[in-house]
C-alpha cells in the first residue's frame, strides 16, 4: 500500500545499480547508478538522445538492461508495478477516437485487467479526485483526442497517478509547451507531489525552469550519469568528468547555463540552451 | 420473406451482425482495416480450396482466415505491419487464384463467396456458425478492458504490465473467427465493409467507449437486416446493399457531426 510509505521522506524508494544498456550493438547507458527516495522531486536532465527516454523504459521493466538491476522498496522490479505512474512523451490520440478524458483516467484504475468495464462508486470517485486535483474537470466529458496538448497532458498526469503510485516518471512532459504552460505544468505537479505523496522523476532537456522545484538532479551525458542535489552536480569538474571534456557553468540572475566546449558532440553544445543565443 | 427456409438466413445473419459491429469497433479503433481487408481474402482461398479437396468449406474458412491472422501478427513484429498485411493478402490470392482454376466449382458458388449468399445457409450450417460467435464473443467480452486499453494508448498500456503482443495476436485470431463466420454470409470481398462502416459511424456519433460499441452492433444489425430484405425482395447480392449501406452510415454520420458542430458554434455566438 502506498500509504504504509506516505510519511517517510528520505527514505529509498528506487534504486538504479550499475545499469548498462545496449540497443543493436550501440552503447546508450553505460555504469548508470542513483536512487530517488520517497517524496523527492527529481529532474533528470540531459540532451536529446542522451538515453533519457531508455532509461524510463528500463525502470518501467521494459527494457531488460545487459547489466545491473532496478529495485523498488530494495525488490527487484516487477512489470506492471503499481508503485510506478508514466506519463510518456507524446500520445498520439485520435480526434473521433470514443474515450472522453475520464475514461482514460479510469482505464489507469484497472484497464490491465481482464473483462469488462466495471463502473463503481469508489472508481468514479477516484476518477473525479484525480480530474479535480490536475484541474481538467472542465474538459472531463470531451474526447480526449480533441483537448489541446496542456490539456491533454493533464489528463494523462491524471491518469498516471489515478493507480496511486509512489514514483511519476516523466518524460519531456514540458516539451512542446508554451513557457507559460511550462510554468503552470510545474506548478501542478509540485502540488500534486505535495498533495497525494508522490514521488517525481522528470526527463527535460532544459532545466532551469525545474530550479525551484527540484530535490535532486539526475544529469546524463555519453550515456553515464552524475547525482545529487543541483549544487553537488551541476558544478564545472563533475560535469566536465561526465561530458569527457571541458565545460563551463554559469549562474546568472539565479539561472544555470551549461556551456560545452566546441569540441563536443553536438548534442551537448550549447544549442541545447536557446537562451544562452537570446540573451 | 419471412418464410421457414429464411429462418436460417435471418439467424446467421443477425449473429454476424453482432460480431462484425463488436469486433469491428475494435478493428476501427486500432487502426486495423487492412487486416481486415486482407483476412477475408485469406479466408476466400481457404474456402475455394476446401471445395477442391472436398472439405466443409468452413474448414478451410477458419483455417486459411486464422492462418492470415497468425501470419500477419508474426511477420509485423519483425517488419511493418502494412507491409506484412500486403504479403499476407497477396500470398492468399494466389492460393485462391491455384485453387479456383483447379476446381471443377461451377460460377455461382464462386459469386457466392466473393459477394454473399445468404439465402442459402442450411441447418446443419447454423450450428458451427452459433458456436464460433458464441467463442468470439466471449473472447471479446474478456478482453474488453486491455483491449481498449492497449488500442488507445498502447504505450501506456504496456507500463501498466499488459502483454500486448498477446492481446493483438488474441485479437487477429477472433477477427479472424468472425470474419470465417462473415465471408459466406456478405462474401469475401464485402465483409470487411460491415466491419468498417458501422463502427466507423458510431464512433463520430458516440464519444464513450461502452455506447460506441452498442450502437456499432445496432448499426450493424440494421445494415445486415435490410440487406437480407433487400436481397431477398430484388434479387441482388446481399454484398451489394451491405456495403452500400455502410459507405451511406459513414457519410451520415460525418454530415450529422458536421451540422452538430455548426449548430454548437452558432448557440455558442
Amino acid at each position: 500500500m502506498a500509504l504504509a510509505h506516505m510519511d517517510v521522506a528520505g527514505s529509498e524508494l528506487l534504486r538504479v545499480e550499475k545499469v548498462d544498456v545496449s540497443i543493436d550493438g550501440r552503447e546508450i547507458l553505460n555504469d548508470v547508478n542513483f536512487r530517488i527516495d520517497h517524496g523527492e522531486f527529481t529532474g533528470l536532465i540531459g540532451a536529446n538522445g542522451s538515453g533519457k527516454t531508455t532509461l524510463f523504459r528500463v525502470i518501467l521493466g521494459l527494457q531488460t538492461p545487459q547489466r545491473g538491476e532496478v529495485t523498488v522498496h530494495g525488490e527487484p522490479l516487477q512489470r506492471s508495478n503499481r508503485s510506478l505512474g508514466y506519463v510518456p512523451q507524446k500520445v498520439l490520440f485520435d480526434p473521433d477516437m470514443p474515450i472522453r478524458a475520464r475514461d482514460l483516467v479510469a482505464l489507469g484504475i484497472d484497464g490491465n485487467r481482464y473483462g469488462l468495464t466495471r463502473r463503481t462508486r469508489a472508481n468514479h470517485l477516484a476518477v473525479d479526485e484525480m480530474l479535480f486535483a490536475v484541474d481538467a474537470q472542465e474538459f472531463a466529458d470531451r474526447k480526449v483526442g480533441g483537448l489541446s496538448g496542456g490539456e491533454q497532458q493533464r489528463v494523462l498526469i491524471a491518469h498516471a497517478l489515478v493507480s496511486r503510485p509512489e514514483l511519476l516518471l516523466l518524460d519531456e512532459p514540458l516539451a512542446n509547451l508554451d513557457p507559460g504552460s511550462v510554468a503552470e505544468i510545474i506548478a501542478l505537479l509540485h502540488k500534486v507531489a505535495t498533495q497525494q505523496h508522490v514521488a517525481i522523476f522528470l526527463s527535460a532537456h532544459e532545466m532551469n525552469p525545474l530550479l525551484p522545484v527540484m530535490d535532486r538532479v539526475v544529469y546524463v551525458a555519453n550515456g553515464r550519469v552524475a547525482s545529487g542535489t543541483t549544487d553537488e552536480v551541476v558544478r564545472p569538474d563533475v560535469l566536465s568528468a561526465l561530458y569527457g571534456h571541458h565545460v563551463d557553468v554559469l549562474r546568472v540572475h539565479g539561472r544555470v547555463l551549461v556551456v560545452a566546449g566546441q569540441d563536443s558532440d553536438e548534442s551537448s553544445s550549447v544549442a541545447d540552451h536557446p537562451e544562452l543565443v537570446v540573451e | 420473406m419471412f418464410s421457414s427456409f429464411m429462418t436460417n438466413a435471418w439467424i446467421s445473419g443477425t449473429i454476424v451482425a453482432v460480431l462484425a459491429g463488436a469486433v469491428g469497433f475494435f478493428v476501427v479503433l486500432r487502426g486495423a482495416s487492412f487486416p481486415a481487408h486482407a483476412i477475408p481474402n485469406g479466408a476466400f482461398a481457404g474456402a475455394a480450396g476446401a471445395n477442391l479437396v472436398g472439405l466443409n468449406p468452413l474448414v478451410g474458412l477458419v483455417s486459411f482466415a486464422v492462418a492470415a491472422a497468425l501470419g500477419i501478427g508474426a511477420t509485423s513484429r519483425r517488419t511493418r505491419n502494412d507491409v506484412a498485411t500486403a504479403l499476407s493478402l497477396v500470398l492468399m490470392l494466389a492460393l485462391g487464384a491455384a485453387f479456383l482454376t483447379l476446381s471443377t466449382e461451377y460460377e455461382p458458388a464462386i459469386n457466392a463467396l466473393l459477394f454473399g449468399e445468404i439465402l442459402g445457409v442450411s441447418r446443419s450450417e447454423i450450428v458451427p456458425v452459433v458456436v464460433l460467435g458464441v467463442v468470439c464473443v466471449v473472447a471479446l467480452v474478456a478482453l474488453f478492458r486491455p483491449l481498449v486499453f492497449t488500442s488507445v494508448a498502447p504505450e501506456l498500456a504496456e507500463a501498466r504490465g499488459v502483454n500486448a503482443t498477446l492481446i493483438e495476436t488474441v485479437f487477429l485470431v477472433v477477427l479472424a473467427l468472425s470474419t470465417a463466420l462473415t465471408v459466406p454470409v456478405v462474401g469475401a470481398l464485402l465483409t470487411f465493409s460491415l466491419m468498417i462502416g458501422p463502427p466507423a459511424a458510431a464512433r463520430l456519433l458516440s464519444s464513450r467507449p461502452s455506447r460506441a460499441i452498442a450502437l456499432s452492433i445496432a448499426l450493424a444489425l440494421v445494415t445486415v437486416w435490410l440487406s437480407i430484405a433487400a436481397s431477398y425482395t430484388f434479387n441482388l447480392p446481399i454484398g451489394f446493399f451491405v456495403g452500400t449501406l455502410g459507405a451511406v452510415l459513414f457519410l451520415g454520420a460525418r454530415l450529422w457531426g458536421a451540422l452538430r458542430a455548426r449548430s454548437l458554434r452558432r448557440a455558442v455566438l
